[in-house]
């Protein structure tokens, strides 16, 4: 911890910005990626989960539950080191983003399973009822309604899996982690491992801190409109909140 | 128009449907009363495929109704109204009415909202065209919920207890709106309901269910002056003595 008021270590760790940088946009870009694919998985799974039929289920049932009981590095590892035996080598980046992508898609689709499942049956009732099919139903009357539901822990799923993009280090990724890593340990820039944990700290906190007080703030929201419904405000106040 | 034959439903070993057979004329006005438990509302759930039959057939304007064709079916012939109403609430109401024409029977947006607006008269609620259903009464819910089965066009519309749920004061206003529907349209309409006055003023059959079987059905006239059977006669005299 002398490092921290060392005004060497800091200057080292200034002098290497770039290098910081570079990482933290490669932990950026993957995270990006790697949101995008588990959203597609989310959805796709979180569907079939409530769409009613046996098969689909159960795979979807067998995905989540193989993804979350098993941990994120060793799926990151096995796809990595699995792929490259077999010959069809895979960058690291593009592992990273399918590894994380496919853990934390597990962990949307069950957020969106809840949310679908929080809608009264009423609501699908009326929408078969009107001869809507089980996509359109989900598309125009059940997600919409159940999106306030979803979205608060799904922001804590991204903010998850940006943490998570430190398990790249497992397989010499070069994200912010990673680079941290090896900048601390490095011949010639080692010894500085305070100012360049802290820097690094502070760079993902830049990112998650924002994301979680969002999520917090849309849990709060949704909470106060919950308790205004239950009351029956008059008829205005209910509109300007729709 | 509706044709119901041999059809039995069971709830696991529960055998809430015995055999019902049920013919219901185009432009016919049925009610089906009954005790609580004698599965009218399975019966009427069994005509939109919301119940799916253990055997039997529906037939449905001379379609039988299969787990292939049932969406496609239901969406051109039936429309319903439930006992919790089952509006959209992410939608205001002018949405509620237009969403299935639009995107289901292919009517532009404008032709759609002037059909909206036309049935909002019907039901007396035309200046509710732009809250959030909500915002209104359980009795004015209602009313919207009919002036959206209306706006489908559809030939059949079911009523499934729709008034079971209001406040007695709103009882009212809802059963004239399905007065004058009965009254002055064609639609073949079969209302579950246990409000015995009403029964007797819009109906052209009674039929009357317990214990999963239709034990009696005839005229208002027949039903309510010389029920034959015993059943009939003790619930009647235990409804209308009040």
């Amino acid at each position: 911890m002398a490092t921290l008021v060392s005004l060497e270590a800091w200057l080292k760790v200034w002098t290497y910005k770039s290098t910081f940088l570079l990482g933290f946009l490669t932990t950026l870009e993957t995270a990006l990626f790697a949101v995008l694919l588990s959203l597609c998985l989310g959805l796709l799974f979180g569907l079939m989960s409530t769409s009613g039929k046996t098969a689909l289920q159960a795979v979807a049932r067998v995905y989540v539950e193989f993804i979350q009981n098993t941990p994120l590095l060793l799926q990151i590892c096995f796809l990595y080191y699995a792929m490259s035996f077999s010959g069809h080598s895979l960058s690291i980046i593009a592992s990273g983003i399918i590894s994380i992508g496919v853990y934390h898609g597990a962990y949307m689709s069950e957020v969106i399973r809840a949310g679908i499942q929080s809608i009264p049956r009423g609501q699908f009732e009326a929408a078969h009822s009107q001869g809507f099919s089980y996509l359109a139903t989900m598309y125009y009357i059940i997600l919409p309604q159940s999106i306030k539901i979803i979205l608060p822990p799904m922001v804590n799923q991204v903010v998850n899996l940006i943490k998570n993009t430190s398990c790249l280090y497992i397989i010499g990724g070069s994200d912010l982690i990673s680079i941290t890593y090896s900048f601390v340990t490095g011949a010639n820039t080692g010894g500085a491992h305070g100012p360049a944990y802290l820097v690094s700290g502070v760079m993902f906190f830049i990112i998650c801190f924002p994301l979680s007080m969002l999520a917090s703030t849309w849990e709060n929201n949704l909470k106060k409109r919950e308790r205004l419904t239950f009351k029956k405000e008059p008829a205005v106040k209910a509109e300007d909140l729709s | 128009m509706i044709k119901l034959e041999h059809i039995n439903k069971f709830f696991g070993d529960l055998h809430v449907l015995k055999d019902v057979n049920l013919h219901v004329k185009e432009g016919e006005k049925m009610v089906i009363v009954g005790p609580s438990g004698s599965g009218k509302s399975t019966t009427v759930r069994c005509m939109n495929y919301l119940e799916v039959p253990t055997s039997g057939k529906v037939i449905i304007d001379g379609e039988e109704m299969n787990a292939r064709n049932h969406i496609k079916l239901v969406r051109r012939t039936t429309s319903m109204v439930f006992q919790q109403f089952n509006l959209y609430p992410h939608l205001d109401v002018m949405r509620n009415l237009t969403l299935a024409p639009i995107k289901l029977h292919g009517v532009s947006p404008k032709e759609a909202e002037e059909t909206a607006r036309h049935y909002l008269n019907v039901v007396g609620l035309a200046d509710k065209a732009h809250v959030y259903p909500t915002t209104l009464s359980g009795g004015q819910q209602q009313r919207i919920a009919i002036a959206r089965a209306l706006c489908a066009k559809t030939k059949i519309i079911l009523f499934d207890e729709p008034t079971s749920a209001l406040d007695p004061e709103t009882i009212q206003e809802v059963l004239d709106v399905m007065v004058k529907l009965a009254e002055e349209s064609n639609i073949t309409m079969v209302i579950v309901t246990h409000e015995m006055g009403f029964a007797r003023q819009v109906a052209d059959r009674i039929v009357f269910m317990e214990d999963g079987m239709i034990i009696e059905e005839g005229t208002p006239d027949h039903f309510f002056n010389n029920p034959s059977n015993e059943r009939v006669q003790q619930f009647l005299g235990k409804i209308l003595r009040h």
